[in-house]
């Protein structure tokens, strides 16, 4: 099938703004959730779903989808957002999040929202399904690509290096995973927490193309998944280098945001920022 | 009376074959004990549908969960330890949760495992499966019982946990003996007492109502296959016609198939209750036959309990 063209790099770093702000939006309504990884993986999000993935949100059950796996389910905030505003159903919806009788749960729940491809919410879980469905489009002999984003805290549990070598064993090249490389985790420094680097050599250890980006330069994600695409034999592993809390300057870097929802005057504050991103940015345009 | 012995395995082992055979969708997953668990025998005969993940349990469900999400029908298997203790986030949380349809055969269930010691012996899968829900458990009472249950878990949509053992065990069915998942199977009624057994347990069970019928004690015998779903008719039904129950498991008595049956009983028709099951405490080395003894598993112990309840009733 037909890949889509790239879209205007432009108008999707526009609509990272707009999914910023949804997301900013619903934690405050919801008044508990995870900011700091929602915003830190916003542009892999995009990446996939409005350029990269094939997929139809007219017909979610789609058999040659590509399947998208997210493996720390905590950030589902953003990934209701893209879900959303790509038109998997209402936007109004958002703001239920968290709330009882809602089908966007705390943490995503397959079986309540069509598009989901799993329940997630305990870590280290996903690359390992990831595996199993792309073991399944082989055997069915079908040409649909699966995606699993981790985040870099994740791969603390130790089942996420069984899953790696499962992946490479059976040179899984139809999958690529992302890690959201945004050095915090709940307690702090992941590497204060838990020692992670070298991740590149990590990877490439358990034999995995290896692909580092500016997680937040949409031209280079979409590149990534690009070039993952096209590496045969083996399973690619793009690492996003991010900033956790992306785009709200009190959130970023702050592992204090990771779990903590926005609230009155800090949601005002937030979005005030959001808003000016997009003029910011054309007013340096003009300087530069 | 003397019994073909066979070990339950074995009849797992089997169904598989004939699934593999038979059913497409059917695709096998190992952890390195392809051998003790029977799989082998699927992945000689169908390479292709055979999945070797290694001494990685929690991988292992997770790949199976992902099978089963491009519509295969995944069998996993391991010892019953590993697989319910060291994965068991995994099957609460990306299986039962969503519902996924994942079987799960948990090898060397009970004491009967012998010399391998407690590490090896399965006495809690019982009570950490059946507490999830969508979850099914089923716990067969001999080979060609482990055959048809096997058989049946995949047609059925969701999650299912059958265990097995690893010794040779008597064959109490026959092949055509129905087997109907979520039905209690009566092997011979009495009107004193109700055994109600699952797994090897059940010829105890009945060896010890063979020994109560000449103390003129007669004794009705259930196999409850079935755990979960729980067939609440039969035991209510057992408790209204004996007024006394015995419940038998090679299992923690601790949340277990005991205390299954109990909360039917108590909630509906309460009647004097006694469990034959692991007092709390770990297995042991030992012969299988040993260790039964050992742990007061054996028609005798039953036999007592018996003894002891009727003068309650």
């Amino acid at each position: 099938m037909e890949r889509k063209k790239r879209p205007d790099i432009k108008g999707l770093e526009k609509e990272a703004t707009e999914i910023r702000k949804d997301i900013i939006k619903m934690l405050g309504e919801a008044g508990t959730g995870h900011p700091g990884g929602s915003l830190s993986s916003v542009e892999i999000l995009t990446g996939l779903y409005y350029y990269k993935m094939r997929h139809d949100p007219k017909k979610p059950d789609w058999p040659d989808r590509d399947r998208f796996i997210l493996s720390k389910g905590h950030i589902c905030p953003a990934l209701y957002t893209v879900m959303a505003r790509c038109g998997y159903f209402p936007k109004e919806e958002l703001m239920t999040l968290r709330k009882l009788g809602s089908r966007l749960q705390g943490h995503p729940h397959m079986l309540y929202l069509p598009g989901l491809e799993t329940s997630c919410g305990s870590l280290g879980q996903g690359l390992s399904i990831a595996n199993g469905i792309a073991l399944g489009a082989r055997m069915d002999k079908k040409d649909y690509r699966v995606y699993c984003l981790l985040g870099d805290g994740e791969t603390d549990e130790g089942q996420v290096w069984e899953a790696a070598m499962t992946t490479s064993h059976y040179k899984l090249d139809n999958l690529c995973a992302v890690i959201d490389r945004n050095r915090l985790q709940i307690d702090g420094f992941t590497e204060d927490v838990m020692k992670l680097e070298s991740v590149r050599e990590r990877w490439v250890s358990f034999g995995w193309h290896v692909i580092e980006v500016d997680g937040h330069n949409i031209k280079e994600v979409m590149d990534a998944y690009d070039e993952a695409e096209k590496i045969k034999g083996k399973p690619t592993m793009i690492i996003a280098h991010t900033i956790k809390g992306k785009g709200v300057s009190f959130m970023e870097d702050k592992a204090e945001w990771h779990g903590v929802a926005p609230k009155g005057e800090q949601i005002e504050l937030a979005l005030k920022e959001l808003n000016m991103k997009p003029s910011k940015e054309q007013l340096e345009e003009a300087e530069g | 009376m003397r019994f073909e012995m066979k070990a339950t395995r074995d009849g797992y082992g089997e169904a598989l074959v004939e699934l593999g055979k038979t059913n497409p969708k059917v695709v096998v997953l190992g952890a390195d004990l392809t051998d003790s668990t029977r799989t082998g025998w699927f992945a000689k005969e169908f390479p292709d549908r055979f999945f070797e993940i290694g001494i990685a349990e929690q991988d292992m469900l997770n790949t199976a969960a992902g099978l089963s999400l491009t519509g295969k029908i995944p069998f996993v298997s391991t010892y019953g330890v590993f697989v319910s203790g060291r994965a068991w986030d995994q099957i609460r949380t990306t299986i039962c949760y969503a519902n996924l349809n994942v079987k799960i055969g948990g090898a060397h269930g009970g004491v009967s495992v012998g010399p391998d010691g407690a590490t090896h012996q399965a006495l809690e899968e019982i009570a950490l499966m059946r507490v999830l829900p969508n979850m099914k458990v089923i716990v067969p009472c001999d080979a060609p019982e482990t055959y048809k249950a096997t058989m049946k878990a995949a047609e059925l949509k969701g999650p299912v946990y059958i265990r097995f053992g690893r010794e040779k065990i008597a064959v109490i069915t026959k092949k055509d003996t129905p087997f109907n998942l979520g039905k209690a199977a009566t092997f011979r009624e009495g009107k004193d007492v109700s055994l109600i057994a699952c797994g090897y347990m059940v010829y105890e069970a009945l060896k010890a109502a063979d020994e109560l019928e000449k103390k003129k004690i007669s004794a009705k015998v259930i196999n409850l296959h079935t755990i979960k779903p729980i067939d609440k008719e039969a035991i209510i039904k057992a408790a209204k016609e004996t007024g006394a129950i015995v419940t038998c498991e090679e299992h923690q008595i601790m949340g277990g198939f005991g205390s299954a049956v109990a909360e039917v009983v108590v909630e509906n028709c309460a009647v004097p209750m006694r469990f034959i099951g692991i007092q709390d405490r770990f297995g042991e080395s030992g012969t299988p036959e040993e260790l039964i003894k050992e742990f007061n598993l054996d028609s005798s112990d039953i036999i007592k309990a018996v003894e002891e309840i009727l003068k309650r009733k």
